[in-house]
Parts: C-alpha cells; structure tokens; sequence
C-alpha cells in the first residue's frame, strides 16, 4: 500500500470483505464470508468457539492470505498484504492472549506502538539530538494522553509482566491505540475479566470510538457486552456467515440460536 | 488573631488579591498532568479564577447561591470554590464517591443552583438523579472524555464558562469581592452522618480564616510549605489544609495525578505538611513491609535491626531527651540505611508536620512512625470547629493524648465527662436545621462534642475516651467508659473481644473472648492439649495468663485520674467467641451492649453476686444456619485492684 490513502467519511464503508475463503489443508475456516465495516462504528464478530472469529481478524490485518475473495480497505481492493503493511495503513489489534513486551514498563510498550509514527532514522533516535529530541517529546505526549485516558497513571513504570491481567489488557489496548489508528481490532477484550474490569474496558472503548473517532471490530462472546457496545453484529458459525443485523435481530434470529444452543435432531 | 496585621483580608477572594499582589510569582497549585508538573503562581491563579467567577455570575451564581463542587483534588475545583466565593455565592463540597441517592439528598438539601464536577462520571450521576434537583440549572466540567455528546443546553466545560467571563467586560468583579465579610457563610460542609441523613455544616469566613491563621502560628506553617492534596474535598481536614491554610498561608498546594499515584507524586514533591487519619499511615506502613519480605536476605536483617534499634531510641531522640552516645551514633546509622530511604519512599523526607486525626491511632503505629524521626502527632478536631480543637505540641508527644487546645480555643469537661469547646472556628449552625444547631452549640458559644474526655493530670493533654452517650458511672459516682476499657484489654493479642459492665454497679467486671490463633499458638508452645474453643478458654492456665492482662489494664487505669475507680475487679471467659451471627457483634464488628446484657443476664448477675461459678446454656446459630445450644460452666475470677498511687509498672503509652 503505497502513496496517498483515499480519506474515507464518516458512516461510509472503510473496510470490506467479499467472498472470503481460508483453508489450512483440507480445513475450511472461512468460507464465502462478506461483511463490512462502516467508518466510526463499533462492529462485533460473535460465534461460537472454533467459528472463524479470529481467522477473520487475521485475514483483516493481513495475517493469513484468504486463498479466494478480496479485501477492500479504504477503497483500496487487494489480494494480498502483510501484516506491517496493515500496520502502517492504519490498522491496529489487540490480541485474544496478551501479547505485550513482558519486561518492559507500561510506557515503554506503549512508546513501543508509537514506532511506525518515527520519522527520523535509527542513527538520529541513537544520538537523541536535535530533532530526534523533539520527535521523541511529542511522541511521548501522545502516549501520556492515552495514558491518562486509560488511567494507567500509576503502572507508567512498572514492569508490563508484573501487572494484573486486566490491566494488561488495558496497556495492549494502549499500545494500539498509540498507533492512531482508522481501524482497531480487538480480540475478546473482555476475555477472564471481573464485573468491574469489564465496565471499565466497555467505558474505555465506547470512549475511544466517541473521542477519536476509531472505528472498532471486536470479537467478544458476552452478549451484553456486545448488546452495549455494538451497532452491528455479524454471527459466523463453522466459518460461514450465518446473520449480519443489529444485535436486538440478532439475538431473535433462528439460525443464531440454533448455532448458540444446537438443534433438536 | 495571628494572622498579618497590615493584611485586611476576611474573605478568600480578598486573600487571593492579596497573595497575587503580595507573593504573585511563587507557586499557588501544582497538578500532575501528563506525567509532568504544571504549576500556577498565585498571579496565574487569579487570572484563572476571576474569568471563571465573572461566568458563573453570567450563568446566574449570586449571592448566597449553592453551587455544588464534586470531584476528586483539582486545582480547577479548588478554584471553583473561590470563584464561587467572590460573587457570595455558598460552595458546597460533596463527596465523589458518594452514591446517587446520597447525592441527591445533600444537592437537594442545599438547594444547588449550579454543580462544578470533575468527570463525565459526576455528570452522568447528576443526570440520573436531575428529576430530584428541580433547583439545579447548569453543571460545568473540568475534564472532557466522553462528554462530546451530551446536550450541551446545561452543561458546559470550564473553559466555556471562563470564555462567557472575558466576554463579559462590564461586570465589576472587584465590586462583588469587596462586598463580601467575615461573618458571611463561606461554605456549606455536609458531615458523613452515622446516624440518620448529613447535616450541612455552615462555617463563616470568619470560622476558616481564623481557625486556619491559628493552625500555621500553632505549626509555624508559611509560603514555603508543600501539601499534597488527596483527602475527599469535601472533609473539613482538607478544605482546611488545602484551602484555608494555603490561602492564609501561601503555601503551595500539589494535586495528584490520580488516586493511585499519590505516594509517587508525595515523593517527587516532598510535602512538608501532612494531614490524615490513621489508616492512610497504616496503609503506607504495611505496603513498606509486604515490600520488605520480598527484600533479599541481608536487606531483610539490617531493616529489622534498625527498626528495632528505632523503636529502642528514636522517639527519645526526637523529643530531645537525653540518650547514650553509642544509641546515637546507631540511630545516625540507621538513618543513612533504612531510615532515610524510607522516609524517602514514603514521600516524608522533607516532613515537619505530620497530623492524624478522625480517629484513635494504634500505639504501635504512632511509634513507629515517631520513631523513624517523622514528627507525627495527633489532633483532635471537627468540622464544628473548623478541625482545630486540640493538637499536640512538639516534643510532647504522647500515644494516648490527643493534645493541648490550639490557640484561642477554650476546652471544658462538662459534668457527664463531655467535652465541650469555644472558639473562633466554632461554626455557624446546621443549615436548615436550627433544632440540632440548638442542641449542639449553646448560647454563649460552646459546642457540645459529643466526646468523653478529661484532662490527663501529668502531662496537661485532654484524652479522649468514648462517646458520651456510652459512658456512664458506677454506684460510687466513678466515670466509666466502658470502650476505653475493652480498647485497652484488646491491645493484647490474647484477648480477642471484651465486654465491660459497669453501669450502675459497684465495680467493673468484664467478659472476654481469647483470640484463638494467639491463644492456640500458645498452647501450641506450652503443651496445653485442647479440643475446641470452649475447652481452650476454660483452661486455668489461659486464666492465669489472662489474669496478668487485666491486671496490667488495672495498673494503667490506676494512673488515669479520674478512671482509677474504675478498674476491673472480676472477670471470666465466654465459652463461645461474639459472633455476628447470633447478633452479638454488628456486621462491623462492634460489641452491642445492650443484647450481650439481655442474652448473658445470668453471667452479670454472677459477676456481682460473689459466685465462684456459673452455669449458662446459649444458643447458638451455625453457619448453614441451623441452630444449636451449648451449654458450660464458667469459672469466674477475682483481682485485686491496683492503689491509685501505686508506682507505675507498665508504661501507658
């Protein structure tokens, strides 16, 4: 992806997928699936457990290389892209198991995602000068902004492998964020989190999607969550799209709930 | 009054004027925003108040209007509560966390006609219970997050409102300031009631500003001090501190970045005043320890031999009484490896002042604090009285005391034991509630504390020893405070839980519980064999051990004056622990007296009818809530009391 990307307006469609189909071997994890995913709404992907949910987040942010059908980011359509690409085309993700820098501090994992935004070269950042400092300084604003938003104040230094799980979640979520992305994918945020740790991630991605505007795809299996959050909701069930509605249809569609409950044979 | 003649400020606004003039470039608020400290001079402050104040006055704040300031320490909200002040109006500080409904009955009580919030958190309450507020017209927020949707009809950011206050030139703001005086109410400070819904208490000007002028000449508080404010806004002690002091004073006050960091941010400032009650020392004492057992093995020795070699001198050392050399020479050792990098990390190196207050402090703690070289001491004071009642002064500092009347304060000890106090900082009544203001605060100016205490004879300290409607007297007209006593029973770890009966009797018995992980533990070491709780307690031996205890209460309470007649003549131990299940102990753990006295009645009559033995059947109530009974027979013993004038054995403190 290179050159100038197409802006896209608000409520517009800023990423879609058509026909989409994944196969590891002779196992299909995705087949025909085609959803989008408006600019500044918040979307889940819901299914049961082995459904194509995050093969579908790893098709989005370039991971795996559907063998059929296309992705249109941006209005720009292509066959194929890696992950770094997605990257720094404005895609960022969280993932279902923490995947953080376990050694260092909350700032500097979060400083971590500020990476792609570096312009000076490597020699610059080593010297710490001139404009490398300053680089640097107006990064390090950005990431307190979204540490203060986050209301990680007091874990600025600690070590990211010492903290809690919830608040692990809450650096990730972080270090995404400081990527400043157009679209963020989130993988099961809520994922081993209490009553109260779920509240505060729901506030913090509602705030998100209101304060900066991002658009956001989540994977989450707690209907609540997703009735709270979400605007539209899509269902895939051994890796077929099986509904595409609000979250209000989609708990009374027939083919939700006999994939949720099973059906009487 | 001590404060700067030539200085004719009665009101707050009137001393922001004068701090801007007087020291405009020296530091009024910090807040740590964004990882670094921003600071305001008291020049900037002005600049940041007056525009806000002249909006609100555009958003139709005017004289004695309520405006409501809800949130956590921010220097926007402290200076809310000027800017308020400046047009007549009345702030109202309420408390953060409190719950919607509670809300709604203090903002409703007050009749606020404006609310200054820190969050979308506090607007969104605001909303939920707006239908309840039919008096409130706006609310103003200090932070933005997730605000961006909401009907901005009634709401506005505090930006906004400064905005609206430079637009509006005409307004003669120094007009409205100049009209104010020290009679007038300055605030409105809603008490946490225990009982019932809070009373709003009013404080003048006049109140503040002098009670807060005493507190620095008490403390020799100036400019040059550092506070850290974190205690909920709306507690006298910090709009005291944090406000009263700071404006009387000059001092500079540091706003947290959040709730989490503040021994962080403490650390990096370096406070040297301090203010809190018991269980924020607490808190930063087991967080050092919990940090120490994971310390490596030789930090883990030198720490515990330096604390013990602390514990041996230090408060000596700090109230300058004379100790060995080589005592010396170890403590200055001892402050170079563990004192000095503690204090360090509590953020209390550069402490002169550090209060507790709002409730009895444990000996163990005080000491250890003192010991360390942190001038800790213990205040006595409420929001009646603008905090400052008693206090205790340097280097007469006692465990058990709560201290000497602050300047200007007059303390008496009324007939029942009550302790009654007058002084400038006594408040001007309940708003909306003359009855109690009635009840509380005589004609002539006293105020009823609702506290037993007396004047300890050797050191000239008032003691504080319940609640007066708990206390009450024997047959030979003796006070007896039967908290105090099961207090001092319970500083023994053997003694779980004590009942003291006194009222109307000739002489105090008491009834205890043996803390059974002590206790067992002992036993443990003794090879005392015992199958249960019941068996444990009726041992003899746990007797005897028990016995010693009471003696030693006995010995302390034979130096305490006016209780040396109420010393514990018999006592005897229960054969089931107190349990909230059976409705012994409240759900907080409190002793409640009244149906202990109904449920053990043929215990009390043994105690006072000179039997050996008693016999009692008790039901009790299992945990899956099956019921049971058990029945014993309790042996009951007698101890001689200790002569008042005996020499002292035990130390008190």
């Amino acid at each position: 992806m290179k050159g100038p990307t197409p802006e896209v307006a608000a409520g517009e469609i800023l990423l879609a997928a058509e026909a989409v189909t994944l196969a590891f071997g002779g196992v299909k994890a995705l087949t025909d699936v085609s959803f989008d995913i408006r600019k500044g709404e918040i979307r889940a992907i819901i299914g049961p457990n082995g459904a194509g949910k995050t093969s579908m987040l790893n098709v989005i942010n370039g991971f795996y290389q559907p063998q059929k059908g296309r992705i249109t980011f941006k209005g720009v359509t292509r066959n194929e892209m890696r992950p770094h690409e997605a990257a720094a085309g404005g895609i960022a993700r969280t993932f279902q198991n923490v995947a953080l820098f376990k050694s260092m501090t909350t700032l500097d994992n979060i400083m971590a995602g500020r990476t792609l935004k570096m312009r000076r070269n490597l020699v610059w950042q080593l010297l710490r000068f001139g404009p490398a400092m300053q680089e640097e300084v107006e990064h390090r604003r950005k990431v307190e902004e979204i540490i203060d938003f986050l209301e990680i104040e007091h874990i600025r230094r600690v070590p990211v492998g010492r903290l809690p799980y919830g608040l692990q979640k809450r650096v990730e979520l972080g270090r995404a964020l400081a990527m400043e992305p157009d679209l963020l994918l989130l993988d099961e945020p809520m994922a081993g989190m209490n009553m109260e740790e779920k509240e505060d991630m729901c506030r913090f991605v509602l705030d998100v999607n209101n304060h900066y505007g991002t658009t956001i795809a989540l994977i989450e299996h707690d209907m609540g969550v997703v009735m709270d959050l979400a605007e539209r909701v899509v269902v895939l069930d051994y890796g077929r799209k099986i509904a595409d509605a609000t979250p209000n249809d989609v708990k009374r569609d027939q083919n939700v709930i006999a994939a949720y409950l099973g059906v009487a044979h | 009054m001590r404060i700067d003649p030539k200085v004719e400020a009665d009101t707050f606004p009137k001393l922001l004027l004068h701090n801007a003039a007087a020291r405009g470039s020296r530091p009024a608020f910090r807040l740590k925003d964004l990882g670094i400290w921003q600071t305001w001079s008291w020049a900037q402050v002005l600049e940041e108040v007056r525009p806000f104040s002249v909006g609100l006055a555009a958003l139709g704040v005017g004289r004695e209007d309520k405006v409501a300031i809800i949130g956590g320490n921010r220097p926007r909200l402290y200076w809310a509560i000027t800017a308020v002040q400046a047009l007549g109006g009345i702030p109202v500080p309420v408390y953060a966390d409190a719950v919607a409904d509670e809300m709604a009955y203090v903002l409703a009580h007050a009749g606020v006609k404006v609310a200054v919030v820190q969050n979308q958190e506090q607007v969104d309450k605001l909303l939920s219970i707006s239908d309840r507020l039919p008096t409130l017209t706006h609310m103003v927020y200090d932070e933005p997050w997730g605000l961006r949707d909401y009907d901005h009809a009634r709401l506005k950011s505090f930006e906004d409102v400064q905005a609206l206050g430079r637009g509006k030139k005409d307004f003669d703001w120094q007009k409205e300031i100049a009209a104010g005086k020290g009679s007038d109410v300055s605030v409105i400070l809603y008490t946490s009631g225990t009982t019932g819904n809070s009373k709003g208490v009013m404080l003048s000007y006049d109140n503040a500003i002098k009670s807060a002028a005493n507190g620095n000449a008490y403390d020799n508080l100036n400019e040059n001090d550092e506070v850290i404010a974190y205690l909920p806004m709306a507690w006298v002690g910090d709009h005291v501190l944090s406000y009263a002091q700071s404006f009387t004073a000059g001092f500079c006050v540091n706003c947290p970045e959040s709730p989490e960091t503040v021994v962080e941010d403490r650390r990096e400032i370096g406070t040297t005043y301090a203010f809190a009650p018991p269980r924020v020392y607490e808190n930063i004492l087991t967080l050092s320890m919990v940090r120490m057992e994971d310390a490596s093995k030789p930090k883990r020795a030198m720490f515990h031999y330096f604390i013990g070699v602390a514990r041996r001198w230090g408060e000596r050392i700090l109230n300058k009484q004379p100790v060995p050399l080589y005592a010396r020479i170890l403590y200055r050792l001892g402050d170079f490896l563990v004192y000095g990098p503690l204090k360090n990390r509590f953020g209390l190196s550069r402490i002169r002042v550090a209060y507790t207050a709002g409730e009895a402090i444990g000996p163990e703690l005080f000491s250890f604090f003192r010991s360390i070289g942190i001038n800790l001491k213990q205040l006595y004071g409420m929001t009646e009285a603008s905090v400052y009642v008693t206090a205790q002064p340097d280097g007469e500092i006692y465990a058990d005391t709560v201290g000497k009347p602050n300047f200007d304060v007059e303390v008496k000890i009324a007939e029942n034991g009550e302790v009654l106090f007058r002084s400038p900082g006594v408040f001007v009544g309940y708003y909306k509630d003359p009855d109690k203001t009635a009840e509380t605060k005589t004609a002539d100016g006293w105020v009823h504390t609702g506290d037993a205490g007396f004047f300890d004879g050797k050191t000239g300290h008032l003691k504080i020893i319940d609640r007066a409607k708990d206390v009450s007297r024997l047959t030979d007209g003796t006070l007896f405070a039967p908290k105090y006593i099961e207090n001092k029973l319970k500083f023994f770890p053997n003694i779980r839980e004590a009942v003291a009966i006194g009222d109307g009797h000739a002489f105090v018995s008491v009834m205890l519980n043996i803390d059974l992980t002590s206790v067992g533990s002992w036993a443990e070491r003794n090879n005392v064999v015992y199958g249960s709780y019941q068996e444990l307690a009726a041992d003899p031996r746990v007797y005897d051990m028990l016995a010693t205890h009471v003696i030693e209460v006995n010995r302390w309470l034979a130096e305490e004056g006016p209780m040396a007649g109420a010393q514990i003549r018999r006592f005897l131990i229960l054969h089931k622990e107190l349990d909230a299940d059976d409705g012994e102990l409240t759900r907080t753990q409190k002793v409640r007296r009244r149906f202990i006295a109904d449920r053990y009645a043929p215990l009390i009559t043994a105690l006072y009818d000179g039997s050996k033995e008693v016999d009692i059947k008790t039901e009790v109530t299992f945990e899956d809530g099956r019921k049971g009974a058990i029945a014993a027979r309790l042996k009951i013993r007698d101890i001689a009391p200790v002569a008042a004038s005996a020499p002292p054995l035990g130390k008190a403190a």
